[in-house]
């Protein structure tokens, strides 16, 4: 047994984490106050990370492709690991920025995981972002409204899509619509649609509370025509698996988020121990925590918090590299590190007082950063569904 | 081994040679013993093992003398290598003895509250425990055992196990073994040739770890129990509590500040003069038989010093207590988990199973997810410990985890029964009141 991150990592980690402290640290806030400016700086950048993810069988976006295969009585660390670890380097300097890399979308995950090699050729190279929430589906969204209507060789889509992740900036938009709305989950099916598709309209760019750096658009889409090349994976309602095709991406995909949320962590722990250092002692590690000042009591508590998240994300990408399944565990380190993310750096704010509070320093920021953390790519509440049905081994008509 | 066998023959140490060889053979020929591959390690040390649980039986004061031939390094156990890959995986040895521990506690599991009500353990239960022969994954092979590197993960799973069937009674039934973990890994190498070989017999002797004092806020580092140099040794002054096998320990492991050196551990023997015992209940962990020892001038030799004085560490010390304690959190937790899951399926309310409300499910979830960050950050530091890395703040993380998130489990647990989680004819009252005992407790238990 060794929870130790590998050493073939070590190299991988330090150009990622220098990277993240000397090019994204010092253009974090400038995004941040201008909100829907397109940070020119992270195209360098994104050269630099395709490298990269060569070297780590991955992309750092979670659009890893690759499926290693893993032998009986063999233990492997390797692209979800790696994914992971890169992640959290980046978003230890911005996670905005992060999610304004060119080519890294959740769209890329998607056609990472279900394309044929004809679509992977096509879209493989592109920036591809994802659309699935509606103004009046979040969570559930297998009860998501735009249609799909088959027209000869192509798809008729009606519908409005929000939260698109770098909608604005993508190539293309991977779009969730359904065949036929009265088949449920099965019916559901992914579209690739190219952002100059003039039946594709991007309506706005949402102002949020945090990850400005980031756009988030709205579109609408009317008689949208899309050629059935573009669908991927099963085009057949095959009401037996259908939704879980797609939601494999998931699996895949919440450990990534749950990543982001411990650079987010990292970065206020790291940032609030240089603050307080000549106001506290911070590693002493041995007097019993009710014996130390309230405040050394707090932040060894959450330190505490951040390794405990931190070792379930490597256990969730240890699994996945092994080929053994982990849902419940993907489930369980994005509930652990979205709650503790949003907890610590609101509570590093708190420790570091009026400046915590300033945008002289970014603790603020990473407290409002932290916060979509717990909710996009499965809100905490679904999280703890998951969890809890796989628990009690409820279905989700019985546990709603 | 310096043991004139042939002396024996004829006399009447022999009968008794003769009743523990038979008591041994029996033991080689349980099926657990042959899975395990120990036959061969364990006929290796029949005779050694025989002869100085007579020995023990007949001896009373510690004093410990170096062999004839001067002064010989202690056996340690080396720190194990592990490959440089993250990896969660138990080996497969280590699985077949989780397997083999796992059968163990379901009786005691069956036998938990009403050993709770009992104040001990059983003997049958001591008895097949100690057939498990769980400390040849202690003691190294030049002592008779079968390691040469650290077990410490294997400890951390056995503890764990353990407590998934009864905390309290885990808790009787490793503190003898803890102590025998402390002497491989501190004792001199006169200390180690007297107490070892008889935790090799199949009536392994009873010891214990008294380190908790009677004090509000109490701090391992602020210790009020002294020992003062005098003459060829100290004397010991203070008040122990909370320490298991109290009234049947033959001797104990008690940590008293000296002047020179800070924290020390002596080994003191239940006979001393000056130690009084008393029965120390408790809200939970009925089963370890809880006392309080009081130190009152109690004069032990100086090579009496756990090690001698020499290569001792106390903070490592402490911290392989903590994780000790850690490690039977998570099995504890781990049981509460099993019990709530059926029992909100089972449970009917407003005409369907509680599970089916996310007020119930949302806290069984929340149960998982921390007793899974309890165990991550447990195995981290163990992981560590046992490749003879630095593991003081992974210990210290995992302590805190275990000591907060123990006690939310605990008491959920008991909140998702109701009323009936308050009733003793239920188990999750007594894991409410043993887990509560783990933020406090250093006893006991050293991995």
């Amino acid at each position: 047994m060794n929870l130790e991150v590998p050493n073939k990592y070590k190299g991988l980690l330090k150009s990622a984490y220098t990277a993240s402290e000397g090019i994204l640290r010092p253009i974090s806030r400038k995004y941040d106050v201008g909100e829907h400016t397109y940070p020119r700086e992270l195209d360098l950048l994104a050269a630099g990370l395709n490298g990269m993810n060569d070297a780590s069988g991955g992309a750092v976006g979670g659009a890893t492709s690759k499926k290693e295969e893993v032998k009986k009585g063999e233990v492997k660390n390797g692209g979800n690991m790696a994914n992971c670890l890169n992640i959290q380097a980046i978003c230890y300097g911005d996670v905005g920025l992060l999610l304004s890399f060119p080519r890294q979308g959740l769209g890329n995950s998607a056609i990472g995981a279900v394309a044929n090699p004809e679509q992977l050729g096509r879209f493989g190279k592109l920036w591809a972002s994802m659309a699935i929430t509606e103004p009046n589906v979040g969570s559930d969204s297998a009860a998501i409204t735009t249609s799909a209507r088959k027209d000869g060789d192509y798809y008729i889509l009606n519908g409005e899509k929000i939260f698109v992740t770098a909608g604005e900036r993508s190539d293309v938009v991977v779009v969730w619509a359904t065949l036929d709305k009265g088949l449920g989950r099965a019916a559901i099916k992914s579209f690739v649609v190219e952002r100059s598709n003039p039946g594709m309209k991007l309506e706005r760019v949402e102002k949020k509370l945090g990850i400005r750096a980031s756009d988030t658009a709205a579109f609408v889409l009317s008689d949208c025509r899309v050629h059935k090349s573009n669908l991927l994976g099963n085009p057949e309602i095959d009401v037996k698996k259908g939704f879980a095709g797609v939601m494999e991406t998931f699996d895949n995909t919440r450990p990534f988020v749950a990543s982001m949320a411990l650079g987010c962590t990292q970065a206020a722990l790291e940032r609030t121990r240089e603050l307080l250092k000549d106001k506290l002692s911070l590693t002493n590690y041995k007097t019993p925590i009710n014996k130390v000042k309230a405040a050394e009591a707090e932040f060894y508590r959450m330190e505490a918090e951040y390794e405990a998240a931190r070792l379930l994300v490597l256990r969730a990408a240890w699994l996945a590299d092994n080929r053994i399944p982990n849902s419940m565990e993907a489930s369980i380190c994005k509930a652990k590190a979205g709650r503790i993310g949003t907890a610590i750096t609101l509570k590093c704010v708190e420790l570091c007082s009026s400046l915590g509070y300033s945008y002289q320093e970014l603790l603020e920021k990473w407290g409002r950063d932290s916060k979509i953390l717990d909710i996009f790519e499965g809100t905490q509440q679904i999280q703890q569904l998951i969890i809890g049905r796989r628990l009690l081994g409820k279905s989700s008509s019985e546990l709603k | 081994m310096g043991i004139e066998i042939s002396s024996l023959i004829g006399s009447e140490q022999n009968k008794k040679v003769a009743k523990n060889l038979t008591k041994f053979n029996n033991f080689l020929d349980s099926n657990f013993a042959k899975t395990l591959k120990l036959r061969k390690a364990a006929e290796n040390v029949v005779y050694f093992s025989a002869y100085a649980g007579v020995k023990v039986a007949e001896k009373s004061s510690k004093v410990f003398s170096s062999s004839a031939s001067g002064k010989q390094d202690p056996a340690r156990l080396d720190s194990r290598k592990a490959s440089d890959l993250f990896n969660l995986n138990y080996t497969e040895e280590q699985t077949m003895v989780k397997e083999a521990v796992q059968q163990f506690a379901l009786k005691v599991r069956e036998t938990a509250e009403k050993q709770d009500e009992k104040f001990a353990v059983s003997e049958t239960i001591e008895k097949e425990f100690n057939e498990l022969g769980l400390v040849y994954y202690q003691v190294p092979e030049s002592m008779g055992g079968m390691m040469k590197e650290k077990s410490t993960v294997t400890q951390m799973m056995m503890l764990e196990t353990l407590a998934h069937g009864d905390l309290g009674q885990a808790l009787a039934l490793f503190t003898p073994h803890s102590v025998l973990n402390a002497i491989v890994q501190w004792g001199s190498e006169a200390q180690q040739k007297e107490l070892i070989p008889p935790f090799l017999t199949p009536t392994p002797p009873k010891a214990s770890i008294a380190l908790n004092e009677p004090t509000p806020l109490f701090s391992p580092y602020e210790l009020s129990t002294t020992a003062e140099k005098s003459g060829n040794g100290y004397i010991l002054n203070g008040i122990k509590n909370m320490v298991p096998l109290a009234a049947t320990a033959e001797y104990f492991l008690v940590v008293a500040t000296t002047k020179d050196k800070g924290p020390q551990v002596f080994i003191v023997d239940r006979n001393s003069q000056g130690l009084t015992i008393t029965a120390d209940r408790a809200m939970g962990l009925n089963a370890a038989q809880l006392g309080q020892l009081k130190l009152s001038s109690v004069s032990v030799d100086a090579s009496a010093v756990l090690g001698g004085g020499d290569g001792f560490n106390y903070d490592d010390y402490l911290n392989y207590c903590k994780l000790g304690w850690c490690s039977l959190a998570v099995g504890c937790c781990q049981a509460v988990l099993d019990y709530v899951i059926p029992y909100a399926n089972d449970r009917i309310a407003f005409g369907e199973p509680i599970s089916h409300r996310q007020a119930v499910a949302f806290l069984i979830a929340d149960i998982k997810i921390e007793l899974d960050s309890m165990r991550v950050l447990t195995q981290r530091a163990v992981a560590k410990a046992e490749q003879g890395l630095t593991f003081a703040k992974e210990t210290y993380l995992a302590h805190i985890m275990c000591s907060d998130k123990s006690m939310f489990i605990g008491s959920t647990g008991v909140q998702l029964l109701g009323g009936h989680g308050y009733i003793r004819d239920f188990p999750v009252q007594r894991w409410y009141r043993d887990l509560r005992a783990v933020s406090i407790a250093v006893n006991g238990v050293h991995i």
